[in-house]
């Protein structure tokens, strides 16, 4: 338990389980916790898959493992033993904080969290304050951000504690007054009776305490009652954000914890034999040291533009990575020669087989932020601040590192710019604490945008294959076999998966990314028997899922195979879609989308419309897509960058259940939109011997404006659950399809490697590898708007 | 050590170092003003957009001795004071579609924007596709549909 501050409370709620239907699900038993203020935690939640049978039909396919059960299940069940520490707290000065044990990476959750616990206390909003969480290993599996979970898996423990809060308070005020709490309200964290009397929850914070744990019945809100939840709601870090006060990890001041670079390998996981030079660049200006770590030669200076000159200066002999010399075409020739066999299905005598092969390639998940991480390690203790989504396990590699106790190691989680996937991972944590030990000095370090890009981790390379088969009317058999560099999830997540994959009904456990697989694949429509599986071959790149682990990919694939189904019976991609997809509410997404988005209407030869539909995270979305592939367009001169084909029209519907805020839905479609277009049309790395040759944003063409479709229209469905769904990736799967669906009718050929640009001859001069990282231009008044 | 001094966000500042370090590491480095950020020290990804004597520049590719003592820098944190009112009307425009999403290149995008906005002005025009064009910075949330509808707005008000 955290210490508290003088003079406030706490509150938390607890065990027994609530009645499992209707609205009596609602009354649950909290906890107020022993401390001078009034601290409410929330009791354990038990509510995790809805399974939905199959519908029947001529040839239903029997559900998959994800259609019963997914992968943010899994991690709902692990993080419920704990979720009786979620707790709220009430201030002396009426604000109510919520320590949120998950990353704010620009997913929204620090605004959603904020919006629940003002609903069900009757606060304003502002009166909230969420921060994040330090690393707490008393939360276990509890402290994790990833696989679009952290609404799906808090929104109940953090409604229970803010209810229980409100309930204690109502409480503490009734007693007082010797009246009836039934007969009070509360507007505004102001607390009213028929009397006359009021007082605010600060006011009372300190009577509402215990002295022990005390239980408590207490009620969540009716969905009817709730004010703020449902309904749009701006960014809580807005204002900061615009007038630039949004703190991130390098704006942090902490004493004497100079800017730090690491000087790094021209191959992938180089390792450092000899330092050259290691006196001459001790001599630079501003640089005060440098040091052979296990990824490379650390320098710490004054500014980071002198530690740029250093690392640029440094003679360093270098001893090759596992990768070695190896190129794009070595490792699409491995993932070949690992590829599981197609079954020839024994289906009917009439039927036709369909078969489709896709490559993907190596994507870069690096946000704008790169990799940033303050160090201070001491002789006995070690504070880290850094973007972390699994702080707790970063916490341990760190102790492990320095040799010290867990409780020593101090690691303050800070906002990220961005993860995409990245902060799965410590590896800039840790390297700092790294260094700060070897130089037993405080290190502010930050990746250069060239490592982060190089060497930092990347969506591995894989290959997509489908075989179906049909006879007029049906789909027999839909086969799909995905094979992919291996995919790190990093020991957060593995841990997590390991320890509970045991647990499901019916599931044997096949291995870490197998599992993974198996819990996020499935295939949306009445395919009849369909299988998917997944190869995995390690080849020792530093990799990490990037938004959306397996799902743009496969999802692509099968899409893609999806409009030729149609094609071959004779159905348009809509048409076809409408008729075999799963569920009502399937269909009424791709409805949706097909009526707004004008599905069939006239376009010019040489831009079509394209449908893409996911479901996954117990949502489902469809991305209606036009794209221009004329001459005209796709030679578009635009100075300094790369066009090709433009979408140039975008409607998306996502049902996430029950949404939250949907006006952070919609941003987090946006962005998912955005990387859509850019894994399928421009972005991907180009590894060449033995390293990836992009080192900038002008050579790895994510999305910028020119590429932005200049219309585009996001719906949010009404309610169609009582429990949120994920968000945070869910949106790129759909609108990758959906691009590659449209680019195919759009130019009559259907792409078989994406992005379709990749064996395109380069359109930037790769950057040397040596120096490792490029020199800042000089001529920027030259280049003043 | 040379020694340089220049206006950041209307107060005279001096620093002591070496000619070549780039603005941005003064203003960041040296100075404490966060609002700039680092995303590739290459003028590429330009969340480091900021403005010199009310024109938009990128400090990570500027030497100090390349600033004049008259020299007038503002970063987002001085934006507001060159208007009347609270916010500058595109920090407001950005407030009212919700723009940001981790915020991070959001100081850069909205220099960037008020920037090429009196620009188009400057030449009598209304801010349009060809500008947005022009706009290179990266917002790797891909909140890129925002800002335009944020730019489109604030440019109104300016």
């Amino acid at each position: 338990m955290q210490a508290l501050p003088e003079g406030e409370i706490t509150m938390t709620d607890t065990l027994p389980e609530s009645p499992p239907t209707g609205t009596s699900r609602r009354r649950f038993l909290g906890y107020v916790l022993a401390g001078p203020t009034l601290v409410a935690a929330s009791q354990l939640v038990a509510e995790t898959a809805d399974p939905t049978p199959a519908a029947a039909g001529p040839l239903p396919t029997g559900p998959e493992p994800s259609d019963l059960y997914d992968l943010g299940d899994l991690q709902v069940l692990a993080a419920m033993p704990t979720s009786n520490q979620i707790t709220v707290e009430v201030h002396k000065d009426d604000t109510v904080s919520f320590s949120l044990p998950r990353a704010e990476v620009g997913q929204g959750i620090t605004t959603s969290f904020a919006m629940l616990i003002a609903d069900e206390m009757d606060i304003n909003i502002d009166r909230v304050k969420v921060d994040l969480s330090k690393a707490r290993p008393e939360l276990m599996f509890n402290q994790l951000t990833g696989g679009s979970n952290s609404t799906r898996s808090l929104y109940t423990p953090v409604r229970r504690a803010a209810a229980t809060a409100r309930k204690r308070l109502v409480d503490t005020a009734a007693e007082q007054w010797g009246v009836a709490a039934s007969t009070l309200s509360v507007v505004d964290g102001v607390i009213h009776s028929r009397k006359g009397h009021k007082a605010s929850y600060g006011s009372l914070t300190e009577a509402a305490s215990a002295s022990r744990p005390l239980p408590m019945m207490a009620e969540l809100k009716a969905a009817n009652k709730l004010k703020i939840v449902g309904k749009p709601h701006n960014r809580i870090d807005a204002h900061d954000i615009v007038t630039g006060k949004k703190v991130f990890a390098m704006d942090l001041e902490v004493p004497n914890a100079l800017p730090t670079m690491v000087c790094r390998p021209p191959t992938i996981k180089g390792k450092v034999k000899r330092v050259r030079n290691r006196a001459a660049v001790l001599k630079m200006p501003g640089i005060t040291d440098v040091v052979a770590i296990s990824t490379g030669v650390a320098v710490r200076g004054k500014t980071f533009g002198q530690c740029i000159d250093a690392v640029r200066a440094l003679k360093v002999t270098w001893e090759d990575g596992p990768i070695g010399r190896k190129s794009d075409k070595d490792i699409i020739a491995e993932l070949k020669k690992n590829e599981i066999p197609l079954i020839v299905p024994n289906a009917s005598p009439l039927a036709k087989t369909l078969d489709a092969e896709f490559t993907f390639m190596f994507a870069s998940n690096s946000p704008l932020e790169t990799g940033s991480a303050i160090a201070d390690v001491r002789a006995k203790s070690a504070q880290i601040w850094s973007c972390l989504k699994a702080p707790i396990v970063a916490q341990q590699a760190i102790a492990n590192l320095l040799k010290l106790p867990l409780d020593s190691v101090t690691v303050n989680v800070v906002q990220g710019g961005g993860s995409f996937g990245r902060h799965l991972f410590h590896d800039t944590a840790i390297e700092a604490a790294e260094i700060s030990m070897k130089l037993k000095k405080p290190v502010k370090l930050m990746w250069h945008r060239t490592d982060d890009f190089r060497q930092g981790r990347v969506h591995p390379m894989s290959t997509a294959r489908i075989r179906a088969t049909y006879v007029p009317g049906e789909v027999l058999t839909f086969e799909q076999r995905h094979t992919s560099v291996s995919t790190s999830f990093g020991h957060g997540f593995g841990d997590l998966i390991t320890s509970y994959a045991g647990t499901l009904p019916g599931f044997n456990f096949l291995g870490l990314a197998e599992t993974v697989f198996e819990l996020t694949a499935n295939v949306s429509y009445e395919y009849g028997v369909t299988t998917q599986l997944l190869n995995e071959v390690d080849m020792d790149f530093i990799t990490g899922s990037m938004r959306n682990i397996y799902s743009p990919d496969v999802c692509t694939a099968q899409e893609l195979v999806t409009d030729r189904l149609g094609e071959a019976m004779g159905m348009d991609p809509y048409q076809f879609r409408n008729e075999f997809l799963k569920d009502d509410r399937s269909k009424a997404v791709l409805d949706m989308a097909a009526k707004v988005g004008k599905w069939g209407k006239k376009m010019p030869h040489g831009t079509a419309q394209g449908i893409g539909f996911h479901s996954e995270y117990k949502g489902v979305c469809a991305a209606l897509v036009e794209i221009d592939c004329r001459p005209q367009t796709v030679k578009r001169q635009v100075d300094d960058a790369y066009t090709g084909p433009r979408v140039t029209n975008v409607t998306f519907v996502v049902d996430v259940g029950l949404p939250i805020n949907p006006r952070g839905l919609e941003a987090q479609m946006m962005g998912g939109i955005m990387d859509g277009i850019a894994t399928t049309l421009t972005a991907s790395l180009h590894l060449e011997d033995g390293h990836f040759l992009e080192g900038s944003w002008d050579d790895y063409y994510y999305t910028r404006q020119w590429n932005v479709p200049p219309k585009l229209k996001i719906i949010v469905m009404p309610p169609t659950s009582n429990q949120p769904g994920g968000a945070g990736e869910f949106g790129v799967a759909a609108a990758k399809a959906a691009v590659a669906c449209a680019y195919t009718r759009a130019t009559g050929k259907m792409p078989t490697k994406f992005p379709i640009n990749h064996d395109d001859p380069l359109g930037f001069v790769p950057l040397p590898t040596t120096p490792s990282i490029p020199q800042s231009p000089t001529n920027g008044l030259s280049k003043k708007f | 050590m040379p020694k340089y001094t220049f206006i950041l966000n209307g107060e005279r500042v001096h620093v002591d170092c070496p000619a070549d370090v780039r603005v941005l590491w003064v203003i960041r480095d040296l100075l404490n003003v966060h609002g700039p950020k680092y995303g590739c020290g290459l003028d590429v990804c330009k969340a480091c957009t900021s403005h010199i004597n009310g024109e938009g520049f990128n400090p990570c590719s500027v030497k100090i001795s390349d600033i004049k003592p008259e020299d007038e820098i503002t970063t987002i944190e001085g934006l507001a004071a060159t208007v009347k009112g609270d916010l500058h009307p595109m920090q407001e425009a950005w407030l009212e579609m919700d723009v940001a999403q981790c915020g991070y290149c959001q100081p850069g995008q909205i220099m960037a924007a008020v920037a090429k906005v009196k620009q188009a002005k400057a030449e009598g025009r209304k801010i349009g596709e060809k500008d947005f064009d022009e706009i290179r910075n990266i917002c790797r949330c891909g909140t890129y549909h925002r800002i335009r509808e944020a730019i489109t707005s604030g440019a109104k008000k300016m």
